[in-house]
């Protein structure tokens, strides 16, 4: 068990974002969570690598740990590298490709030139980029497209070495073959990584994740194995969004 | 009712009139400092001493001593505006002090210069005992352009995306981290427009240097921050004002030197943030 | 260590940003040290309504109502010339130019804002006060009027870029609305438009004013030095503010003059930071 979560409440001022969650995630597994807008999916992946506390009027109550150290008592910085996020909409720093990758590596201090270069390479060989980048290294990631761009995002995630990474809807803006690419990448990277993957996609979800857990309006409403919640769900409410009767 | 149409033509007529009763003169003095002063405009002018009380003779330490002051002004208005304007984007909380603070500056914008005058005299002339002297007049002036410098760096600062500190943090990097690495360097072409607005201004303030530095005539250059000096705005002032028959086009050409200093700061100022604003990558 | 370095650095930072409030309470406080001094020697109501300045004679006569009716006319007059035209102008601006002219008009208004007061002074004092003068056919072109028109000049471009920033953000909707019924567009600036920036356009004019009240250089350049009680506009006064700057040159530090002129800042800080205030309040307000 990597991830340990109990009782776990979020307020946004008087908005009662998620309650009382409580729920596992396994190591080296990927959990994909769903569930229409505002059920709290975004709130709960963001107080992982405590997000949330950057908001004005935010309170939680319940504990959160990662193997077994409760995330509050870890220092921040470290936590947020243990715990990498990777965004809804591809967000490159203002800097080169290769800056990019190297940022939160670089931010963590001690590291020599040649070994950034080399961090570089490999996390951007892992999110299948590097072929089609490396000549072009110290160009702005803005010359990037859409798919390119979010797939740095990844290497410049895995650069910092996680142990988690937390996907926010990562292909919301992106066609489908960027998609796929970034999927694949997904199921490459659980041998290594204990991945989240939250999503508005539900067959992107089937098709990616071990384990799918159900959010509606703040609940953990069903967590099982994936082709479980897909063929023969507990609660009717997970059936009837699986189905598309809302959404 | 009348015709509306013709209501509208009226008044139409009016407020271009209003406009244009603002704008033309603006053209006029310029076109008229350029006209009378550039006749005296001469190497010599910019670079000679003074000589029978200004009747004849250059600028050249009046030029001096406004380039002193300014510097030093920048050079205590700056770093603490700059971090000044870094907590009020990155660290202040919406609260009562940020209120006050922001109230703060909106009045020491406000207050008139002579006040600063009186007060740099009060501070660095008499209680500190700096006397009258470039470091007591580039003080007061720095004082004074704080809230310029602090409100266009905080705008700088703000218009970097928001995004791009949430991204930082989830990196790991510390918040100082995120804002020197991240924000500061993208909010440098505001920061830099801010600064020079600053200089302009301070380059043409006569009535803080009234007490605190300025002189008329002084036999030589500053030798250091401790002397008076002269400056382009004082002696301006003197010279139209105390010194009798002064030739016109001497007055002239130190207006439209005075003038030229300051419009081509500004200038400067709205290059940059033009081409910055075209050049954004985001 | 780099911890240590961070912790020093955000408490530099948080200094700096109380480092505004430090400076306003620093001028309050300098003012007041040597100002007050005044008050044991004549009280603030013979200070404020005596109508007699004559600081350097035997025995010293420190009323300063002439220079604050001084200042009062001069404003005055600044203000019935600016508020029209400037209103009128930020109307034209944020309304009715068409777009490459409104650039045009805007880095006009922002030249303007940077002229120093010092050379729109000298300026003035060389075309406006011989005009009055001729015009009216005065002794001397040294006048409140005169130094009214100036100083008006000199408060358009707060005046106008505030208006219109007031007018800018108004809601456009309501615009909208109007001119869907029907309306002329003049008919939805004045009705509609107008009424809802108005906090924001009245806080504009009050800024101007304070620009005005606090304007020391051009005034002393063209009103004249008359410290009398105005009884028309078409004559010499003397502002709180041209007091300062011209006397201060010759008042003995520790002087009673000294103190005077002091506490002349006093009440000059105290007018800029009410008006300051208030305006403050109206630009939120709105928000």
């Amino acid at each position: 068990m990597k991830i340990s979560v109990r009782d776990l409440n979020i307020w946004f001022g008087e908005i009662h974002s998620l309650k009382n969650l409580s729920m596992d995630v396994q190591t080296n597994e990927i959990l994909s969570i769903i569930g229409p807008a505002r059920s709290g999916k975004t709130t709960f992946l963001r107080e992982l690598n405590r997000l949330n506390e950057l908001e004005r009027n935010v309170k939680a109550s319940g504990s959160v740990t990662i193997d077994r150290s409760n995330i509050k008592k870890i220092n921040t910085e470290s936590l947020r590298r243990r715990v990498g996020m990777v965004f809804a909409l591809p967000l490159p720093l203002p800097l080169s490709i290769s800056d990019n990758v190297a940022y939160g590596a670089k931010m963590c201090g001690g590291k020599s030139k040649a070994k950034l270069k080399q961090i570089v390479e490999q996390a951007l060989k892992k999110a299948y980029l590097w072929d089609e980048v490396k000549d072009r290294l110290e160009t702005s990631a803005f010359k990037l497209s859409g798919g390119q761009q979010q797939r740095l995002c990844i290497a410049r995630t895995l650069a910092v070495e996680p142990e988690v990474i937390l996907f926010d809807e990562p292909c919301s803006g992106l066609d489908p073959i960027s998609t796929a690419k970034v999927e694949e990448a997904m199921l490459k990277l659980k041998n290594d990584y204990t991945i989240i993957l939250v999503t508005n996609n539900v067959k992107q979800a089937a098709r990616v994740g071990d384990r799918t857990a159900f959010f509606l309006s703040g609940e953990l409403v069903e967590l099982d194995k994936t082709d479980r919640i897909f063929t023969t769900p507990r609660d009717q409410r997970t059936d009837d969004y699986i189905r598309g009767k809302f959404g | 009712m009348r015709n509306p149409q013709r209501t509208e033509k009226i008044a139409f007529f009016f407020l271009l009139l209003a406009t244009l009763l603002i704008v033309v003169p603006v053209g006029l003095i310029i076109v008229v400092i350029i006209q009378k002063g550039a006749p005296a405009i001469n190497w010599q002018f910019l670079t000679d001493m003074p000589r029978q009380g200004m009747r004849a003779g250059g600028i050249f330490p009046a030029i001096v001593g406004t380039i002193y002051l300014v510097s030093g002004a920048i050079l205590f208005a700056l770093p603490i505006g700059l971090l000044a304007a870094v907590y009020l984007s990155e660290y202040a909380k919406d609260n009562f002090l940020t209120r006050i603070i922001k109230l703060a500056i909106v009045n020491l914008a406000g207050v008139p210069s002579v006040v600063y005058g009186l007060f740099g005299l009060a501070l660095f002339v008499v209680f500190f005992k700096f006397g009258a002297s470039i470091l007591s007049g580039a003080l007061t002036l720095g004082i004074m352009i704080l809230p310029i410098i602090i409100t266009a760096s905080r705008e700088a600062l703000e218009s970097v995306p928001y995004s791009f500190r949430e991204v930082s943090l989830s990196l790991g990097a510390s918040k100082w981290q995120t804002i020197r690495n991240i924000v500061l360097p993208n909010a440098i072409p505001g920061i830099l427009t801010g600064t020079i607005l600053g200089l302009g201004r301070a380059a043409g303030e006569t009535a803080p240097i009234l007490f605190t530095v300025a002189a008329f005539y002084l036999p030589q250059l500053p030798q250091s921050i401790f002397n008076q000096a002269m400056a382009l705005p004082y002696h301006l002032y003197v010279i139209s004002t105390q010194v009798p028959n002064v030739d016109e086009k001497i007055r002239y050409g130190t207006a439209l030197v005075l003038l030229a200093l300051v419009l081509f700061m500004n200038l400067i100022a709205i290059i940059i943030r033009y081409r910055f604003r075209k050049k954004k990558k985001w | 260590m780099r911890k240590v370095k961070e912790f020093i650095i955000e408490k530099l930072i948080l200094l700096c940003g109380l480092a505004s409030i430090f400076f306003v309470l620093l001028i309050f406080l300098f003012l007041l040290k040597e100002g007050l001094s005044l008050f044991k020697i004549i009280s603030p109501f013979k200070f404020l309504l005596g109508d007699k300045w004559y600081p350097i004679s035997e025995p010293a006569r420190l009323g300063i109502l002439p220079l604050i009716l001084g200042s009062v006319v001069v404003t005055v007059g600044a203000a019935v010339i600016s508020i029209p035209i400037g209103v009128g102008a930020a109307l034209y601006i944020a309304e009715v130019a068409p777009l490459k002219l409104k650039e045009v008009l805007k880095a006009g208004i922002e030249l303007l804002a940077a002229i120093p007061s010092v050379v729109l002074g000298f300026i003035g004092m060389v075309t406006l006060v011989p005009w009055v003068k001729t015009l009216f056919k005065l002794p001397t072109g040294l006048t409140a009027l005169s130094g009214s028109i100036m100083l008006a000049f000199m408060a358009m471009p707060t005046i106008v870029s505030i208006a219109e920033d007031a007018l800018y953000s108004a809601p456009k909707t309501y615009k909208e609305g109007a001119l869907a019924l029907g309306a002329t567009r003049w008919q939805a600036i004045w009705r509609v438009m107008l009424p809802a920036a108005s906090s924001g356009i009245l806080a504009a004019v009050m800024l101007g004013i304070g620009r005005v009240i606090g304007e020391t250089m051009a005034v002393m350049m063209i009103t004249g030095n008359a410290a009398v009680i105005p009884t028309s506009i078409l004559q010499p006064v003397r502002t709180l503010t041209a007091t300062i700057a011209a006397e201060m040159g010759e008042a003995v530090v520790g002087s009673e003059h000294y103190f005077a002129l002091f506490a002349i800042g006093i009440v000059l800080f105290a007018i800029s930071f009410a008006i300051n205030v208030t305006a403050d309040m109206f630009l939120h307000k709105r928000r």
